[in-house]
């Protein structure tokens, strides 16, 4: 019982912690475009992609590469996806900046589209293997199996999502960033340069979902075109739980979900008695969100929301 | 992509020839297509199937300003009434019409059931909202295996028949599509000209105000969410009679947000803007149909282009049914 009570807590902190990664993206392109970008979730499959790309360029091949193949690897390709994040900003988004609230999110539905169907030409539709980003040994602590895999994924996580901690909060560019995202007309006022900032976060974003995309890819072995868009949903609902806008509430947000998805997996059948089975994890994770959005909209970390700024007006 | 834009500039005259020629290809089309092969005729089908939808979503999304991203539910529910209602799954084989009236009956309650609890939410959360509804019933579709035949959907259902007269093949169904097309367009059409409808404008552009002079915003959004369901679940169950199959796989979120590209391309809250947008969106990937795969990438970057260029739609608000009819009709 202690065993498997250690080893699901793993699992959730593992999966945690890469909602966590994604989640960050999504609240901070809210933060300061008020934006919900639906092409996050394809930064994440990208990540994947771009990890296997360069690492099959660097050794020639996928397998059995060595630690430094593995890391120059992945920082690489989350920096690619970084600076492919700002291209698209550019390119779709800001054009787009002083019309509709909606523009930007229906141009970034076209992002996705166009992006998950350009991998699909390029790499093919069907699941491609991952190559494991971490030596796999198991350990057994008292009865539960963690793996090595597992610790790797969350020593990464960890690593930048105090990376971010510091960028946001010591340092000169995340003062800006968090300026703008309190209010882009008067940061522009103070002669803040807003569109840095907003390349910035459209840099940070895609380039910690890129990781999350890695690290998922290397625990599950596996990466396929499409698989951006249900982690892509469930890392929003992370956000949305924790409050948008907020950082410490995506990473609060992704780990309850985290836990509500893994407990809820376990648990479901034996409370229902085998009517509502493991498959319904997905709808356990939208009935939250939707729960939330009813009783709290700012979710758990986010400020109380006037209804001035949810508000929206001639939208179309 | 100039057209509206010509028509908006030009004068009455040369505004006049457009739309003639406009309606002229429409009537063509109309006229040609008993005579197609049976393949265009599904494309047409599908075509019309799509401009019910759009002609529903937008009582939503255009008229009253709401953003539902989870319209498909609506769509699937229909589907899958008539797919229960008309199959050996439960035995059961009701006449078309009837599980047509059941349908839209449904589909107003799932409508007002999703309306009541998300009347408080507006912007960006409404869309979020209707987004996990619709992910939700998708779900709940695909894993009730033993009611909806889960992944592998239903199959063998039953052929429809209108008092006595069978409508099976895809030529019955352009004609039952394009009546219901045709019926549904005018009366959604003269409700948004209703006081419903203003209600709905009203809301649109100022919930607040709206509020103010005294509109029931909650009835008035009850109302829009129930109609588009009811047209919704009536296109579902239309679809499903015509493909005599239905699997959890047409009811994506992606098919959702087609119906709202659909709309934004065309030209929001503008019937005319769906048929332009539903025709672009469906004969596109038609047309290109040699390039197979590439087709869905350049449909995302048109869209994204054409939001670019385009905000207000190929045929902006402006130029509604009525504005057509003048230039047709009038002196």
């Amino acid at each position: 019982m202690l065993g498997s009570l250690i080893q699901q807590t793993v699992n959730a902190l593992t999966i945690g912690s890469i909602y966590a990664l994604i989640a960050l993206g999504y609240t901070m392109v809210y933060g300061v475009l008020r934006m919900i970008n639906f092409a996050h979730g394809e930064m994440f499959m990208l990540g994947a992609y771009v990890a296997f790309l360069v690492l099959s360029m660097l050794i020639g091949t996928v397998g059995g590469a060595g630690a430094i193949a593995l890391t120059a690897a992945f920082v690489i390709a989350i920096f690619l996806v970084g600076v492919i994040g700002v291209g698209i900003e550019r390119i779709a988004y800001k054009p787009l900046r002083n019309s509709t609230r909606l523009a930007p999110m229906l141009s970034s539905l076209g992002v996705s589209l166009s992006l998950v169907t350009g991998i699909q030409i390029l790499a093919g539709p069907q699941p491609v293997a991952f190559p494991s980003f971490f030596p796999a040994v198991r350990y057994e602590v008292m009865g539960g199996t963690v793996s090595s895999v597992q610790i790797g994924i969350l020593i990464a996580a960890f690593a930048l999502m105090f990376g971010l901690h510091f960028l946001v909060n010591r340092s000169r560019i995340g003062i800006i960033v968090r300026a703008v995202s309190e209010s882009r007309p008067t940061a522009q006022l103070l002669g803040i340069n807003v569109n840095g900032a907003i390349s910035m976060v459209f840099f940070v974003g895609p380039l910690l979902g890129a990781a999350g995309g890695i690290l998922y890819a290397s625990y599950y072995g596996i990466m396929t075109p499409t698989m951006g868009a249900v982690i892509g949903l469930k890392a929003f609902t992370a956000a949305i739980l924790g409050g948008i806008g907020s950082i410490p509430g995506a990473m609060l947000g992704a780990f309850i979900l985290a836990f509500v998805e893994v407990g809820g997996t376990a648990l479901l059948p034996i409370v229902t008695h085998g009517v509502l089975g493991t498959e319904y994890r997905d709808v356990l994770s939208f009935a939250i969100l939707i729960l939330v959005l009813l009783i709290r909209p700012a979710g758990i970390l986010g400020e109380a929301v006037s209804e001035e700024s949810i508000v929206y007006k001639r939208e179309f | 992509m100039s057209v509206a834009e010509t028509l908006a500039a030009a004068k009455p005259r040369s505004g006049r020839a457009i739309s003639f020629l406009f309606f002229a290809i429409a009537i063509a089309l109309i006229v040609a297509t008993p005579f197609l092969p049976n393949y265009y005729v599904r494309v047409i089908n599908s075509l019309l199937i799509y401009i019910l939808l759009g002609i529903g979503l937008n009582i939503v999304i255009g008229y009253a300003g709401l953003l539902d991203l989870g319209f498909v539910a609506f769509y699937a529910v229909g589907a899958y009434s008539y797919a229960l209602l008309a199959s050996p799954q439960l035995d059961l084989h009701w006449p078309f019409l009837l599980i047509l009236l059941v349908a839209a009956c449904l589909g107003a309650v799932t409508g007002i059931l999703l309306g009541i609890p998300v009347l408080r939410l507006r912007g960006d959360y409404l869309a979020i909202v209707t987004l996990g509804f619709g992910e939700i019933i998708r779900i709940i579709i695909n894993n009730l295996d033993w009611l909806t035949g889960g992944p592998k959907g239903i199959a063998r259902l039953d052929k429809a028949s209108i008092l006595g007269i069978q409508v099976a093949r895809p030529i019955d169904f352009f004609w039952l599509l394009l009546i219901t097309v045709l019926v549904v367009g005018t009366l959604v059409w003269r409700l948004e000209r209703s006081i419903l409808g203003k209600a709905w404008a009203a809301i649109r552009e100022d919930q607040d105000a709206a509020r103010g002079i005294g509109i029931n915003t909650t009835n008035a959004k009850l109302a829009a969410f129930a109609t588009s369901a009811t047209i919704g679940s009536i296109a579902g169950a239309i679809f499903a009679a015509s493909q005599r199959f239905v699997s959890p796989e047409s009811f994506t979120l992606q098919e959702s947000v087609l119906i709202v590209l659909m709309i934004v391309v065309g030209g929001i809250g503008n019937i005319l803007g769906i048929v332009a947008g539903a025709t672009i969106l469906m004969l596109l990937p038609e047309v290109l149909r040699e390039f197979a795969e590439w087709r869905i990438l350049f449909l995302g970057l048109l869209m994204i282009f054409l939001i670019i260029v385009r905000p207000a739609g190929i045929v902006p608000r402006s130029f509604g049914p009525d504005k057509l009819i003048r230039r047709l009709f009038g002196k």
